[in-house]
């Protein structure tokens, strides 16, 4: 018993020196980012669609991940977010929305992507798993802000449909290294699927408006 | 065999008080209502069962048991080994978890072919797991214990900050990383809460009800199938068992769970 | 062959309480494969009790129950030291006794 207390206090004076270690500003050391990078490539194997090519980071996802569980110093943050913010595509028959009802099933859908997926299967966009949309749905995540009333709110108007496009298709270019995927910009949606989700948040018949 | 069970009990009465202190409006209440009705007679102990035969039973060329397995306390110690994993073995020099430490017994001891010795880590109904099982008796045998996982050896500093960092690591068509589900407080995906495992409370809540019965499965998953099915909703490609990757990042996750009781193998949904 | 039972008996007062979990697939009959081939019903029957040799519990399952079951239940008598035997039998016929001492 003594001996176990011993060793509990012993753990907990480690964790207030580990404490210390995080609360560290700069982003991490480069040698372990290289080490771990590595690390990571001999450790994971390609299984169904998701290659080991997913491991390689553009940019972004760089030094996100290094300064992540840090204080990102403001200028990094907005070259992320002006970078892209330059990477955010406009459909070429400028139509910005599509059918609600279809962004609905997308906002539903938690399959695409994982190697457990098939591989010519839905792609969903999972948004009820962070964000709170319609009412009438009770199971959402706490991970986003609630969206419903989004338009409502905001206003039914041109700079909305924009907003919610541009939010959609690449979220970092408005917030650096947020947890949102970028759904346009790497292909997890198509552009009438953007629409449709577009749709379910700004045309005054959806749900989420109600 | 009462003073554990006792220490086992304590241990889920303090893993269930945590969360429900947390929880907010009825679906959470309803939710944890569910938990802790699942919390007597956890399935798991037909695999602590069956493990404890399989740690006995001589196998493999060599014909001999695991008993003599050395699991950081000395050959044999099973009690308490699993809160202070993973760690530094001199006679491998390197950092392993339970799982590896496992494998390298079965090669070592037992004689099988590392191939063999890794086969079949994650049942399913038609095929069980020899160390599912053997992973379930191990940590019930420390149930109750204090969690004190060292890094005074240089290789598990290094493995620590290594887990470290790829518990941030941000990649795939989704960018996400450990880090974007399990890095703040008081979130949830869908209804399911998430522990924040950068937050000392959160690790501890989270790493010490591993492994665990899955009642939708009907399995026991242990700490690398966890590991391995995280991934798989990162849309990463798949985390190989007992890779150094997946033990860095359970050095990471061990160690700030370090003075929380130990309380698996639990019961999860 | 069935992987053995978990079962704890113990003295509770004029009463024995009994806790048994058990291994089986239960399997439902509705469920598909990932071939979609539909998973034929497999599932415990009939589960029966006996304290000292006399039945104490008689149960008909149904693909309703859980996999691994856990069951509980009282019986009035039994005393510490007498044994207690839990029967299951699934509609292929298979069976599994064990048995436990009253603690």
């Amino acid at each position: 018993m003594n001996r176990q207390m011993m060793i509990g206090l012993a753990g907990t004076v480690a964790i207030v020196v580990a404490g210390c270690a995080a609360m560290q500003t700069g982003p991490t050391d480069p040698a372990i980012e290289a080490k771990a990078v590595e690390m990571m490539k001999t450790s994971f194997k390609d299984k169904g669609q998701a290659k080991l090519a997913r491991l390689n980071q553009d940019e972004t996802q760089h030094l996100c991940s290094v300064w992540g569980g840090k204080e990102m110093p403001k200028d990094v943050a907005e070259k992320i977010e002006r970078a892209n913010l330059a990477l955010i595509k406009w459909p070429a028959d400028g139509k910005l929305v599509g059918d609600w009802k279809q962004g609905e099933k997308i906002a539903q859908e938690g399959r695409g992507m994982q190697y457990s997926d098939s591989p010519t299967g839905p792609v969903g966009a999972n948004c009820y798993a962070c964000h709170q949309l319609s009412k009438q749905e009770v199971s959402y995540g706490t991970m986003g802000p609630s969206l419903h009333n989004f338009a409502k709110i905001r206003g039914y108007t041109e700079e909305t449909r924009r907003y919610a496009w541009s939010k959609v298709w690449n979220a970092q270019a408005f917030s650096a290294c947020t947890n949102m995927p970028r759904f346009g910009h790497n292909g997890i949606l198509s552009e009438q699927q953007v629409r449709d989700v577009v749709a379910l948040l700004v045309d005054p018949a959806s749900p989420v408006n109600q | 065999m009462t003073s554990t069970m006792r220490a086992a009990i304590a241990a889920i009465a303090f893993a269930i008080a945590a969360p429900a202190a947390l929880a907010q409006g009825s679906t959470e209440k309803g939710i944890e209502a569910y938990r802790q009705a699942l919390q007597d007679g956890n399935p798991a102990e037909l695999w602590e069962a069956r493990g404890e035969d399989l740690w006995k039973k001589r196998t493999g060329p060599k014909n001999a048991s695991l008993e003599k397995c050395d699991l950081g306390l000395g050959p044999g110690v099973v009690k308490g080994a699993y809160a202070q994993m993973p760690r530094h073995f001199a006679d491998a020099d390197r950092v392993m978890d339970l799982e590896t430490r496992l494998v390298w017994c079965r090669v070592n001891l037992q004689g099988m072919s590392e191939a063999d010795a890794k086969r079949g880590p994650f049942g399913g109904p038609d095929r069980k797991s020899d160390i599912e099982a053997l992973v379930a008796w191990i940590t019930s045998e420390s149930k109750g214990v204090t969690m004190a996982v060292s890094l005074d050896h240089p290789k598990m500093r290094e493995n620590f900050e290594l887990g470290k960092a790829i518990f941030f690591f941000r990649g795939g068509p989704h960018d996400f990383a450990c880090a974007t589900c399990h890095g703040e407080d008081g979130k949830r995906i869908r209804l399911q809460d998430l522990p924040n495992l950068t937050a000392k409370s959160g690790a501890q809540k989270g790493y010490t009800t591993w492994p665990a019965y899955r009642v939708s499965q009907g399995e026991l998953r242990t700490f690398q199938w966890r590991l391995n099915d995280c991934f798989r909703q990162q849309r990463f490609p798949e985390l190989e068992f007992g890779s150094p990757a997946s033990i860095a990042l359970t050095t990471f996750l061990a160690y700030n769970a370090n003075g929380a009781a130990f309380a698996a193998p639990a019961i999860k949904r | 062959m069935a992987d053995p039972m978990k079962i704890r008996a113990n003295a509770v007062g004029d009463a024995t309480e009994v806790k048994v979990l058990m291994n089986h697939e239960m399997e439902t009959g509705q469920r598909k494969d990932a071939q979609g081939k539909t998973v034929p019903a497999w599932f415990i029957q009939n589960v029966t009790a006996a304290w000292n040799g006399k039945t104490v519990l008689s149960a008909q399952w149904g693909p309703a129950i859980s996999k691994n079951p856990f069951l509980s239940f009282k019986f009035k008598g039994g005393a510490k030291g007498d044994k207690v035997q839990v029967t299951w039998v699934d509609n292929k016929g298979e069976t599994r006794t064990d048995e436990a001492t009253i603690a």
